[in-house]
């Protein structure tokens, strides 16, 4: 039992959402569909900043619909303003392990080991400002390491990397949500993306998102929504 | 951060515990009173060596602000005692019914009769227009005359100012129902108007002016103090009015007798020879040794206005109209 | 509850006054005040921000030895006693002023300054450095992304003022306006002695003559209730205005504005100059003025410049909570937020004589005033001041949330923690500054100490009006030297906190 939206619906204006599927745990899901269809706002709702119309989300079989999205079993990557700037990379870091950023040794050693990983050990003391955009992102993604959270939604955080470093990213993600046995939601629009990682796919447009189906066939024979999108 | 504000409160409820044996004569008079370069000090010492009490004064603003102060506080007051008001306030601070008859007979050396069951005066002063003898060395002789001219004024708004009020009183005293007029005559002489006397004499010093609204012993301060004998005060020709200032004695004083003994001290030398070199006005009744001598060669006016304080009262309003209107034009 | 208990206590401080005497009415007079308050304050506050803009956006794009020192020393004229500050503008402009001995001395006419346009003038030397300071905030809140955006879409000067730099004003220059008008509609002293006579006679004159020589209570808070109307129709008005800047989160990069070169170089070097000039000049008077008397001032001086330091510093500590906790609880948004807001600028409706005669007549029946009239100075004047210290922080606390909320939230940032990492670094710079601000001008308060006068506790401008009061012209512009001196020292002690670490 992993994530479940069970018959929600979300509203904004005119704009309306349903979902109403499961998601098992440790999978891998890319989120794909035209501009506007409610990629972004699906996953908000999922992190605790849009409170649905109707419907439950559900964790591992518990109601999480009211929780403040930080007490949510999830990390959240967004397309930026992923690091507050006026702090330095060590304490964007230890902010996931200690909101008050009191840090015991150990955790401090954590935050250490996980920027050792990601290969930015010679910069935790640095300003997001004087990373590079693949920096940061790697920053952000040691983060969701160390906080090692069993959800992680990410909102096209790499959409600005170049495809080199994109995929860098990516091998990342597959890497932490291997080690932390996370259960991915990825938006993109980005077919590739979705075959590199993602064995499952939520297909959203028309006001629905579809339960996942299997990556492959879908984007191979789209439906007619999605493939107005995808072949333009 | 609270440590100072914390501190401060400590230190006022110390000094009230201190006081507490003796017996505390409260005074409410005007800030400049009871300030460091008033009379306040050497008043204050004089007083407590002789009543075995403590002498406290409660500043409050000018005579204006005074009779505010007592009249928010009314009959609940903490003074026993208040010093300051002039007789453009008398009036209206006996209709307030808080004052007591002070009972001394003293015979004092005003210009003026006097006679006032509650208000015993400590001092006065001739108004008059200051002028810098280098800059304006033969001055107007009398305010039509100075309306004449070219010479620029500083004066004080009558509605915030008790000088200012002072002058309102003077014009209307010496020219009565012509006083629309020479206001009309006086407003292209008026440089500006100042909420107080502070500014104005400032102003006035700093050359802004040729002339300001002031005291005939002003000139005395620059003399004794300074030893500067550029400034003078103009003689008028129709007279200078007067402000008296007075003390009275509230009739809730908590200390009545304490109160009475002090009016007594108000009007004999230790008081009263404090007054001309720190109030630098005339004390009311002249101290054994004299006046200063800085004092002799100021300019004494032959006649001396003054309305009794029930007519300014009734004045008051209707003058201050016709001013704002002269002015306004 | 903070917001309430501010809100109760100006209401009832108001209702006190009102209900302590009988109803009467405002005259034409009173309302030919109203009308001339209001034509001032708006003329001024139009004049001190439009002149403010070309000085801010210089002061953003160039650099220059001396460029910190001088953004620090604009807070000193908004800092001067009223008096002091006219003495200065007159020592320049006025009629015995350099300015005219110049005309004098070339055989030209004099010009005066006496009048309207004298009142203008001198809220434009007290307010404009104040409005650079808040309209520079604006440039220097610009993402460096969306600079380098337009950069990189070739957008010339003229681009980049119509694409970022409009609507950045938009955002910033109604508060300006609005903070301006609000402090020239109580002003008194100034326009008075350059407004030339009773022409010039604003509401809070009308109050104080109400008070002082009539009495008459009733109409003292009919005149601050009109007054609050005033203030009232002012905050709405500028809320309407203000568009919330729209430029997006930025990561803080240091900012280099494009700094077009040609005559835009020669143009903005002037604009700095003259406004240096003119501000400095009249400071300068009165730093000549007042050092020579400066060794020996009296001892009663210096004991009074001591409790007015602390007094500064109490209001600080007061200001800092206060507007903490308002804007807190104003940047969660909804319906209670507004009225949290609105109760936060209720203080500037209120004319600090009638809001110090209202806490007069509640505390009267249980202590002497007397021996409260620190505390009640403390009190007066934070709650004056937080109505700017509001305006200043509530923009930088709202894009706070706007930007990186998010973020804070998904981490579970919340109370305290949520505030020292989140949210306070991004105030820094509008809460030292405001803080700063709201010590020195307590520090130069005189008006409610007068009313609560008391026997303890002399405050410096208490001195500075004694020594005036006293004939002492030379002490006292010493001594008024020395309030300058540390009003100026407790708001670079603030600011200086606020904008460690930040670019200027």
């Amino acid at each position: 039992m992993g994530l479940t939206l069970e018959k929600l619906a979300l509203e904004q204006g005119t704009f309306r959402l349903e979902a109403d599927w499961t998601v098992p745990q440790a999978a891998r899901v890319a989120v794909i569909g035209p501009s506007g269809a409610g990629k972004s706002t699906l996953l908000a709702a999922i992190a605790g900043f849009h409170p649905p119309a109707s419907g439950r989300i559900l964790w591992a079989g518990a109601d999480i619909t009211q929780l403040p999205p930080g007490d949510r079993p999830l990390s959240v990557l967004f397309q930026d303003g992923n690091l507050f700037p006026h702090l330095t990379v060590a304490q964007n870091l230890g902010l996931g392990l200690s909101p008050r950023l009191r840090l015991t040794q150990a955790q401090r050693e954590a935050v250490a080991g996980v920027l050792a990983q990601v290969g930015l050990g010679d910069k935790a003391e640095r300003k997001p400002a004087a990373l590079s955009g693949g920096e940061q992102s790697r920053v952000a993604l040691a983060r969701v390491l160390l906080r090692a959270r069993p959800l992680l939604l990410l909102d096209e955080p790499f959409a600005a990397l170049g495809p080199a470093l994109k995929a860098q990213m990516l091998d990342l993600v597959d890497r932490i949500a291997g080690q932390t046995g996370a259960t991915v939601l990825m938006v993109t629009h980005d077919p590739e993306d979705a075959r590199r990682l993602c064995p499952l796919t939520v297909v959203v447009a028309d006001g629905t998102a579809a339960a996942p189906t299997a990556t492959g066939p879908v984007l191979d024979d789209p439906p007619p929504a999605l493939r107005a999108y995808l072949r333009g | 951060m609270k440590a100072p504000f914390l501190a401060t409160c400590g230190l006022m409820a110390a000094s009230t515990l201190a006081m507490a044996d003796t017996p505390v004569l409260t005074v409410l008079t005007y800030d400049s009173f009871a300030s460091d370069w008033g009379p306040g000090p050497v008043v204050e010492k004089a007083f407590e060596a002789e009543c075995g009490c403590d002498l406290r004064f409660i500043p409050a603003g000018d005579g204006a602000a005074l009779l505010a102060r007592l009249r928010l506080e009314g009959a609940r007051s903490e003074a026993d005692v208040v010093l300051g008001l002039d007789t453009n306030l008398t009036a209206a601070a006996a209709e307030t019914g808080l004052f007591a008859p002070h009972g001394v007979a003293a015979t004092l050396d005003l210009p003026v009769d006097w006679s006032d069951a509650n208000f015993l005066p400590f001092d006065w002063g001739w108004f008059a227009f200051v002028h810098d003898t280098t800059r304006v060395p033969s001055p107007p002789t009398s305010i039509e005359a100075l309306a004449e001219s070219d010479l620029k004024i500083v004066i004080q708004d009558p509605r915030s100012s008790t000088p200012g009020l002072g002058l309102l009183m003077w014009v209307k005293a010496a020219y009565g129902s012509r006083s629309e007029e020479i206001w009309g005559k006086l407003a292209d002489n008026i440089l500006t108007v100042t909420p107080g006397w502070s500014e104005s004499y400032d102003l006035f010093l700093k050359g802004e002016a040729d002339m300001v609204l002031s005291y005939t012993t002003s000139p005395a301060y620059h003399l004794i103090a300074e030893n500067d004998e550029s400034k003078a005060a103009a003689a008028f020709s129709e007279g200078h009015y007067l402000q008296v200032e007075v003390a009275g004695v509230l009739a809730n004083a908590k200390q009545p007798e304490l109160a009475r003994r002090f009016m007594e001290f108000m009007v004999s030398d230790a008081f009263q020879s404090a007054i001309p070199e720190t109030n630098w006005m005339y004390p009311a009744k002249t101290p054994a040794g004299g006046l200063p001598e800085g004092f002799g060669g100021l300019v004494l006016p032959e006649t001396s206005l003054l309305f009794p304080a029930d007519e300014a009262q009734a004045l008051r309003d209707a003058a201050i109209e016709e001013w704002r209107g002269a002015l306004a034009r | 509850m903070l917001a309430a208990a501010i809100a109760g206590l100006m209401a009832v401080a108001l209702a006190v006054v009102f209900f302590r005497a009988g109803s009467s009415r405002l005259g034409a007079a009173d309302w030919a005040a109203v009308r001339f308050s209001a034509t001032q304050a708006a003329v001024s506050a139009l004049a001190s921000v439009a002149l403010a803009i070309p000085v801010a956006r210089a002061l953003a794009r160039r650099r220059f030895a001396g460029r910190a020192g001088l953004i620090a020393a604009l807070g000193a004229p908004f800092l001067l006693p009223v008096v002091v500050a006219v003495l200065g503008l007159l020592a320049i402009f006025g009629r015995a002023g350099v300015l005219n001995s110049g005309l004098a001395a070339l055989g030209l006419p004099q010009v005066g300054i006496y009048g309207f346009h004298g009142v203008v003038l001198a809220h434009v030397f007290l307010n404009m450095p104040l409005a650079v300071r808040m309209i520079l905030h604006g440039w220097q809140g610009v993402p460096a992304e969306r600079v380098r955006l337009a950069q990189s879409l070739g957008l010339g000067p003229g681009g980049v003022f119509r694409h970022i730099e409009v609507p950045m004003l938009r955002g910033v220059v109604p508060g300006a306006l609005l903070a301006v008008f609000l402090i020239c509609l109580t002003s008194f002293a100034v326009v008075l002695i350059l407004g030339g006579g009773p022409r010039a006679t604003t509401v809070e004159l009308a109050i104080w003559q109400a008070v002082r020589f009539d009495f008459d209570l009733s109409r003292a808070a009919m005149l601050a209730a009109v007054q609050f109307g005033l203030c009232a129709a002012a905050v709405l008005l500028a809320a309407r205005w203000t568009a919330p800047a729209a430029l997006g989160a930025g990561l803080d990069r240091p900012l280099a504005l494009p700094a077009p070169g040609g005559w835009r170089r020669m143009a903005d070097g002037l604009v700095i100059f003259v406004a240096a000039l003119f501000l400095a000049l009249p400071v300068a008077v009165l730093v000549v003025w007042g050092v020579s008397d400066l060794a020996d001032l009296p001892a009663g001086v210096w004991n009074a410049a001591a409790t007015s330091v602390a007094l500064a510093l109490v209001v600080a500590g007061l200001t800092a909570l206060a507007v903490v906790a308002l804007a807190s609880a104003v940047a969660r948004g909804g319906g209670l937020a507004r009225m949290v807001e609105a109760a936060g600028m209720l203080p500037m409706a209120a004319s600090s004589l009638v809001l110090g005669i209202g806490l007069f007549l509640m505390l009267h029946p249980f202590v002497a005033p007397s021996r409260l009239a620190l505390p009640v100075t403390a009190l007066v004047n934070t709650l004056m001041a937080l109505p700017f210290a509001l305006r200043l922080v509530l923009p930088a606390w709202r894009a706070a949330e706007l930007t990186q909320g998010r973020l804070a939230d998904s981490l579970g940032l919340v109370g305290w923690a949520r505030f020292r990492l989140a949210v306070l670094p991004r105030i820094r710079r509008p809460l030292g500054m405001a803080v700063g601000l709201a010590a020195a001008l307590a520090m130069g308060d005189l008006g409610v100490i007068a009313l609560f006068a008391s026997d303890q506790g002399v405050t410096l401008p208490l001195q500075v009006w004694r020594l005036m009061g006293a004939y002492r012209t030379d002490q006292a512009e010493a001594a008024a030297l020395l309030l300058m001196g540390l009003s100026f020292a407790v708001f670079i002690l603030f600011d200086s906190w606020g904008r460690r670490g930040a670019d200027t």
